[in-house]
């Protein structure tokens, strides 16, 4: 460790991982840290991910794909079953990763391309001087130390310090939380190309149940609730509850538990000398949950940024700036057209998720794009939907999609 | 006030951290350290994914 770098990413998940590769490439003296001594481990997620965009960052590779999905079924609390499938040739459109040894394989690239990377290292507080971020203090084995950089790129996941730091606020609000348990289980027999998810305010308050194929007759069966909604039954508890009803013969080889932002985006991303990425800045879907991609997407986005700002000699909020404007373009659209969708969707009854799934029941979708389930179903049901309506207008004058997108 | 953290039922997920509206919390590899900002609220409490967390009251 040096004292002074281009670069500090705080964090090597997916998102700093990306951020230090694309600064190293950058011709940058670039500095990641982790505060666990093993990267990807615990892992706080189900693992999906769309085969589309994960490609534009790295090369698919079979030592972290644990299934290829190519479909989706929802269940609805009657039981009635809406199933979307990729009809073409081949047709995945999704993996389901082994984040384990997938967050491992990023950091190892952003190594290769020249990233100094310390694990066991906690960011403990940020320089702050003129108003400007000069750099982070750090623990290592228990010693103390201070390094100075040009910009920081926070990517310290959900629990994200480093904005607060720098005077951004990110707490999220319980109504804004998803609060999650999965478990990874063994002789799961669902079928290992679709993604499962039931719904239902019995099931899951505000949320949904999934299951992800992990391959080998393996599962990631999860559940997600919104904070507001927990408390007395806690989604460990709603977990077994649907475990013991619907998979009596699985076998629990790992639990996970997590949050999920579902905030949507905040007002700032950005200080002097600083720059937040990934879930450290809000940046998860509210429907989906999926954070991955937005994070990669970002990661690089700020590492590209850095080294214009540092080839500048400005990295000020002016330069920044244009890191900010250009995640909302894009990942920013998608995460509020999601929230919107997501605020409708919480406030559904049973009674409305049965019908709205019932009026889908004879449609066969041959896609798994969430824009052409959401199409059906305004179509089918304008009234419950209305609030919606403006997003569909959007959708369509911009061919915006969700993640899940085939080749 | 403040918080007690039972660490045999905590699966150091962060979750906690994430919705502290002071910022008294912190995740350190496998456990929550909390610091002198906490007010007691009980946000955390309510939002732990294994019921961790008490508030002292």
């Amino acid at each position: 460790m040096k004292d002074h770098y281009d670069v500090i990413v705080v964090g090597a998940g997916p998102g700093g991982s990306i951020a230090a590769k694309t600064a190293a490439k950058e011709g940058l003296d670039v500095l990641m840290i982790e505060k666990r001594q093993e990267i990807g481990d615990p892992i706080r997620c189900a693992e999906g991910v769309g085969k589309f965009h994960l490609k534009q960052h790295i090369e698919p590779d079979p030592r972290w794909i644990c299934a290829d999905v190519k479909g989706s079924c929802i269940i609805s609390p009657d039981g009635t079953k809406v199933k979307m499938a990729e009809e073409m040739s081949g047709g995945e459109v999704g993996y389901v990763l082994e984040r384990k040894i997938f967050d491992r394989a990023l950091a190892n690239e952003s190594a290769l391309a020249g990233a100094e990377v310390m694990v066991k290292t906690r960011a403990t507080d940020l320089i702050i001087e003129n108003d400007t971020v000069c750099g982070i203090k750090l623990m290592h084995l228990g010693k103390m130390h201070e390094v100075r950089s040009k910009i920081v790129i926070g990517a310290d996941g959900m629990e994200s310090k480093v904005g607060r730091w720098a005077g951004i606020e990110t707490a999220v609000k319980p109504s804004d939380m998803e609060t999650c348990a999965q478990y990874l289980v063994s002789n799961a027999n669902i079928d290992q190309e679709f993604c499962y998810f039931y719904l239902g305010n019995e099931i899951a308050p505000a949320g949904y149940v999934w299951m992800f194929p992990k391959g080998g007759n393996k599962a990631n069966v999860g559940i997600g609730i919104l904070g507001s909604k927990s408390g007395e039954d806690r989604p460990i508890d709603l977990l077994n509850a649907f475990m013991e009803k619907n998979m009596p013969d699985a076998k629990i080889i790992e639990m996970v538990i997590g949050g999920v932002p579902v905030c949507g985006t905040i007002d700032r991303t950005i200080a002097n000398g600083l720059m937040l990425v990934g879930d450290a800045a809000r940046q998860s879907d509210p429907i989906t949950g999926g954070g991955i991609i937005n994070a990669m997407d970002a990661g690089k986005i700020a590492g590209e940024i850095a080294a214009k700002a540092i080839r500048n000699g400005d990295c000020s909020t002016d330069t920044l700036q244009e890191y900010e404007e250009l995640w909302r373009k894009t990942i920013g659209k998608e995460i509020n057209n999601s929230l919107i969708v997501k605020e409708t969707f919480v406030k559904f009854t049973d009674e409305d998720l049965n019908s709205l799934a019932y009026s889908l029941k004879d449609i066969n979708f041959t896609s798994m794009s969430l824009l052409d389930l959401l199409k059906a179903l305004f179509k089918a049901n304008k009234k419950l939907l209305w609030d919606l309506r403006g997003i569909f207008k959007d959708f369509i004058k911009n061919d915006v999609d969700f993640k899940y997108k085939a080749e | 006030m403040s918080i007690s953290v039972n660490k045999y039922i905590c699966g150091y997920c962060g979750a906690c951290v994430g919705v502290c509206p002071t910022g008294a919390l912190e995740l350190v590899e496998t456990w929550i350290e909390v610091d002198n900002k906490c007010t007691g609220c009980g946000i955390c409490q309510k939002i732990c994914p294994l019921g961790a967390i008490e508030v002292n009251r």
